[in-house]
């Protein structure tokens, strides 16, 4: 939890790998709504007609007094969340992570941000991984929209017990967030006690070939393409960098200095995503090759997650190739 | 001080203050609007100095009235209202808009206390004022929360998403302002993109709509009464106003909008005003502390009979 001591690594077993269990990260939001709103009752939460879909029903059926459906309208929604945060209240606001990072892009800049009110975003259904609806609710371009705003957090939960405590660390912190999370469920790494500090990653797996550094569901990618990487000897450590914003700067330069190589591993466009954040770091601490497994500036599609993923190029067998590609250039130098 | 009960003398002449100070701070500046916070003078006035509930010496005073203004590019007028009232002293007014000063060109939270959220995107502040008074609401606090637009921020489609809100969560404790002085960037806001019939499509919205006349001291103060008397539905008041107001040569002229006077055209105003920019620039800068500005006979009318005290 939040505020913790970091503990020491916790390298996840591989047969957990093989065949994890799956859970929505979206239930761990709303898992989370619950936990913060019998702890705090000035924590209320705000929808825009996707009670369900977000999984904030959970909160809206124990404490229907601080649960305000604002309809089909997410620029009224943020700007009344800052108004509900001016008077004291710490409201969280769910919807898509498509229209709550750009729809209501202008109302988080001005109207939260540069006043610094305690907003919390939820972000839902971000990444391909939606699957079916397509280009128009496949979230991917948050983390460039969101880090590039001054007083702006943001965590990109990899699970659902990460997404669970990322929502109650958030509400304990008096900036605006932004949490993005997914709809379908998804290989949990993690478990009701591994610890969460915000802006301090976690290393999943040590390693000194080189480091793969991985937020949301690509951690899970991570560890699969690690386990893979090991069998032919060759031992990469894995970051889970769940805050992007603030940058966990220490575990990656020491991850830059001690393994020489890193590759990125996101589920977000290429431009302005976890690699740039890492490279903008790497480039002036301590400069190693780098590889970026993203989104290659495409728009999504309709199709199954499996599916989509390995299309876009962000499955584990693209990060070992990242990770060989790296590798090469790390020995070439 | 919570509450001043100005009378209608004594709004009238703070209303010629906020004139004067919007002139000479500008003329200062050289940058900012002249319109709009020459045409938001008077029911700015009678707001700040009879309507609302605040207190400038406790910022955070639970039992405040919350006032924003969704126009944040009439900053004059809003930092010469914060002034005469006490928020700062009037002598600030002379560093808006500089590196060094306290008054940003668009209201800033950080930057000057007594603004409760930060403004200056249009369409953004009923929003704002709903979720203020849903919480308000939520806590049991009894306070008025009162949001200032522009008829041409009315263009903006978030304003009617807010709109939507506050009169389907029966926000009565809502009142709107609407700075109607028929002018915008580019032309007469029919010209640029017609908003008629205004006071019907509040109406059609679910709200209780009063129409004043926004330079008439007692047609603002009527206004204000009718909104508070409203129960079940939020307000919004129509202040029909002139663009410029005050000084003849900017009076409807939208090209007044947003530029500010020169140092000529400033001392042309302030004569029409009754005043030089010499002389109330030395006003200006010598109220050093934060207080209630003092009146032409030079009483601080808020330590005058009954403290200032609504009885």
């Amino acid at each position: 939890m939040s505020g913790t001591a970091p503990a020491a690594p916790r390298p996840a077993a591989a047969p957990t790998l093989a065949k994890p269990e799956m859970k929505r990260t979206r239930e761990g939001f709303g898992h989370g709504l619950v936990e913060l709103g019998e702890r705090d009752p000035r924590v209320v939460v705000l929808v825009g007609d996707l009670t369900g879909s977000t999984n904030v029903n959970f909160f809206g059926e124990r404490f229907p007094d601080r649960f305000i459906q604002v309809g089909i309208a997410e620029q009224n929604m943020m700007c009344v969340a800052a108004g509900l945060a001016a008077v004291g209240k710490i409201p969280f606001l769910a919807t898509y992570g498509a229209f709550a990072s750009c729809r209501s892009a202008d109302q988080m800049r001005v109207t939260v941000a540069y006043t610094n009110l305690p907003v919390k975003i939820g972000g839902a259904h971000g990444g391909i991984s939606v699957g079916p609806d397509g280009a128009t609710h496949q979230a991917m371009e948050e983390i460039a929209i969101v880090r590039s705003i001054p007083n702006m957090r943001m965590i990109v939960p990899c699970d659902y017990w990460e997404t669970r405590k990322a929502t109650v660390a958030a509400a304990g912190d008096a900036h605006p967030y932004y949490i993005r999370f997914g709809r379908e469920p998804v290989p949990v790494v993690t478990d009701a006690d591994t610890p969460f500090t915000i802006g301090r990653a976690n290393v999943l797996r040590e390693g000194s070939d080189l480091a793969i550094l991985a937020c949301g569901v690509m951690v899970y990618e991570a560890l699969v393409a690690a386990a893979e990487l090991a069998t032919r000897g060759i031992e990469a450590r894995v970051l889970n960098l769940h805050t992007l914003k603030p940058l966990d700067h220490a575990a990656i330069e020491r991850a830059a200095r001690e393994c020489g190589a890193i590759v990125t591993a996101e589920e977000h466009q290429v431009h302005g995503g976890l690699g740039g954040a890492v490279a903008e770091v790497v480039v002036s601490t301590h400069p190693v090759p780098m590889e970026l497994v993203a989104v290659r500036d495409r728009f999504g599609r309709s199709g199954k997650q499996e599916e989509l993923m390995a299309a876009f190029g962000i499955k584990s067998p693209d990060v070992i190739q990242a990770a060989e590609r790296v590798l090469s250039r790390k020995r070439a130098r | 001080m919570p509450r001043l009960d100005f009378d209608k003398d004594q709004l009238r002449e703070r209303a010629l203050f906020v004139r004067r100070d919007i002139i000479a701070l500008l003329a200062r500046s050289q940058s900012g609007h002249s319109g709009g916070p020459l045409s938001s003078a008077d029911f700015g006035t009678v707001l700040f100095f009879h309507e609302m509930n605040v207190d400038p010496s406790r910022l955070d005073d639970p039992a405040r009235d919350l006032w924003h203004f969704s126009i944040g590019h009439v900053t004059p007028v809003i930092y010469a209202l914060m002034g005469e009232r006490g928020y700062f002293p009037l002598r600030d007014l002379l560093g808006f808009r500089q590196f060094q000063g306290h008054l940003q060109g668009h209201p800033s939270k950080h930057d000057t206390p007594g603004i409760e959220v930060s403004s200056g995107s249009l369409g953004q502040g009923l929003s704002v004022s709903c979720g203020m008074a849903l919480g308000s609401r939520m806590d049991g606090n009894p306070r008025r929360v009162y949001c200032v637009m522009g008829d041409g921020e009315q263009q903006e489609g978030q304003i009617w998403e807010a709109a939507m809100f506050a009169a389907h969560y029966k926000l009565d404790h809502l009142c709107g302002v609407i700075d109607y002085n028929r002018k915008q960037i580019d032309g007469d806001v029919q010209d640029v993109m017609g908003i008629a019939p205004l006071a019907d499509k509040w109406r059609a919205f679910g709200w209780h709509v009063v129409t004043c006349d926004g330079h008439d001291v007692a047609s603002v103060l009527s206004a204000f009464e009718e909104a508070r008397s409203t129960k079940g539905k939020p307000s919004v008041i129509l202040a029909k106003t002139v663009m410029g107001k005050g000084v003849s040569y900017m009076e409807d002229d939208y090209r007044w909008h947003g530029v500010p006077p020169n140092a000529e055209q400033a001392e042309k105003a302030l004569a029409e005003l009754g005043t030089t920019l010499e002389a109330w620039t030395k006003r200006l800068e010598s109220h050093t502390a934060p207080a209630v500005a003092p009146s032409a006979n030079g009483a601080n009318v808020a330590n005058g009979p009954n403290g200032g005290r609504r009885p």
